[in-house]
């Protein structure tokens, strides 16, 4: 025998199943009841930053949309700087601008849709830049443990090639998976970042 | 006897510092994912085409992993810890009344304080107020079925509710959920996200539940099976169940608490 550690074991996960929109987005799920909500949209017209839009699809082993998904992103303001007490940079905090925003794919369409700002850079482990990117949370029924990745700017490629997450993917020809495209409509600019749950082109998740 | 500590430090090298076990206090331990459902689990259908099968990449945590959102008592309304009052509108939700409590910790056993925990549940008959839902048991009018609220300062939470239902689902053709109440947590970190469901002491569903059985582990199991706390119950009122949350440990633990409310 020897001494007890004494540690605690994490909570096992389990599926948020099919009507995670009552708990977390409950007037996606067709009623009303929270005074304030949780969205999609993470700015106000005074958000320091470019504005963009990030849309797309979960899509499964098949190619189906999951259009029973929800997602979550978590991201720096604009000068780079995470709305939380342990981001400690000389960066400039934006009022209101928490960061988080959490939103369900359209029931009929699949499709996901935020408004937010393009993120400035943040420092890695060893304080080399990281490129600016999004962090992605996805439940779906079906998912049984919180699937984590991260959205990267297309437009951005110097700074890509550079990045250390994305260089720790051995294998080349999928870090195009964490890179949305970059366009233009009615007078947005959109990004366009789907997650493929399963197959060819499955998107790199993370173990964090 | 004089003894002399040999130095191998050479000119122009950086000052001798003090040994620190941890040069990145705020990451969190690994999480064990042996004691956490595979995202592949045949046993429960849907997560066939919905998992992924490549490897995960494992990422040493950046500040983007070890900060996350942070809520207060602006983001909440005075009755979203009340399901018996939340959505009422002719009367009080049939159903047992239960009070559910609990604390988060972490797996240092250290309170996670002023976290915010969101629950949501189907009715006392197994019907969810929610658009997709068909089962023939009836929608209560009195009851909307999702609340939440904020740990206070020793990581405690409770909220007020009606004992869900079982329900059936299509996964085999005789497939029944055992009650469950689902809990969304978030921690002081992004990588502390969990989602889970917590189960009623004594259910007979528990050991045939497939979505249960996706987790491995007989004891991680039982950890989501919520005692009756008789001592806590509001006599002529309420029973209660006593339900304890364990979020990822952070190595800060290991030595001096360097983030404020961490």
């Amino acid at each position: 025998m020897t001494q007890a550690l004494g540690y605690l074991k994490e909570t096992a996960s389990q599926t948020a199943g099919p009507y995670v929109h009552i708990g977390l987005i409950p007037h996606m799920a067709g009623f009303d009841i929270f005074q304030n909500n949780f969205g999609n949209v993470l700015v106000g017209a005074q958000t320091k930053g470019e504005h963009i839009v990030i849309e797309g699809r979960v899509l499964d082993g098949t190619g189906t949309p999951v259009r029973d998904a929800l997602l979550e992103i978590w991201q720096a303001n604009a000068a780079g700087r995470y709305n939380h007490p342990a981001d400690r940079q000389n960066k400039p905090l934006d009022d209101g601008f928490r960061g988080w925003g959490r939103t369900g794919a359209e029931f009929d369409t699949g499709l996901y849709r935020f408004e937010t700002v393009k993120p400035g850079k943040v420092p890695g482990r060893d304080g080399r830049m990281m490129a600016p990117h999004i962090n992605f949370w996805v439940v779906a029924r079906g998912i049984n443990i919180g699937l984590s990745t991260r959205m990267y700017f297309a437009d951005e490629a110097e700074a890509n090639t550079a990045d250390p997450i994305l260089n720790a993917i051995e294998q080349e020809v999928r870090r195009g998976t964490l890179v949305a495209q970059r366009s233009s409509r009615g007078g947005k600019t959109v990004y366009t970042f789907d997650i493929v749950l399963q197959g060819d082109n499955e998107t790199v998740f993370f173990d964090i | 006897m004089n003894i002399q500590r040999q130095d191998f430090r050479r000119e122009g090298d950086a000052p001798a510092e003090p040994f620190i076990p941890a040069r990145n206090p705020l990451e969190f331990f690994q999480r064990d994912r042996d004691m956490h459902p595979p995202a592949y689990a045949p046993i429960y259908k849907t997560s066939v085409n919905r998992s992924p099968r490549k490897a995960l990449l494992s990422l040493e945590q950046s500040l983007s992993e070890v900060t996350g959102p942070v809520f207060g008592h602006n983001d909440i309304g005075i009755l979203d810890n009340d399901l018996i009052k939340n959505y009422a509108k002719t009367g009080d939700p049939i159903g047992e009344r239960i009070i559910v409590h609990g604390q988060v910790l972490d797996e240092c056993r250290r309170p996670v304080p002023h976290t915010l925990v969101e629950f949501w549940q189907a009715n006392a008959a197994g019907r969810y107020r929610h658009k997709k839902d068909t089962y023939l048991a009836p929608i209560d009018p009195n009851f909307g079925g999702c609340g939440r609220t904020l740990t206070d300062e020793n990581g405690y939470y409770f909220f007020r509710t009606v004992k869900p239902g079982p329900y059936p689902w299509r996964n085999y053709v005789n497939s029944w959920r055992p009650a469950h109440i689902h809990f969304s947590l978030f921690g002081s970190g992004f990588a502390q996200r969990l989602i889970t469901q917590m189960y009623f002491e004594g259910d007979p569903l528990i050991k045939i539940c497939p979505i249960v059985h996706t987790i491995p582990d007989e004891e991680a199991i039982n950890r989501l099976v919520a005692p009756l706390d008789i001592n806590a119950a509001v006599p002529h009122d309420c029973l209660t169940y006593r339900f304890d949350i364990v979020l990822r440990g952070r190595r800060s633990t290991l030595f001096e608490n360097r983030l404020e409310g961490n």
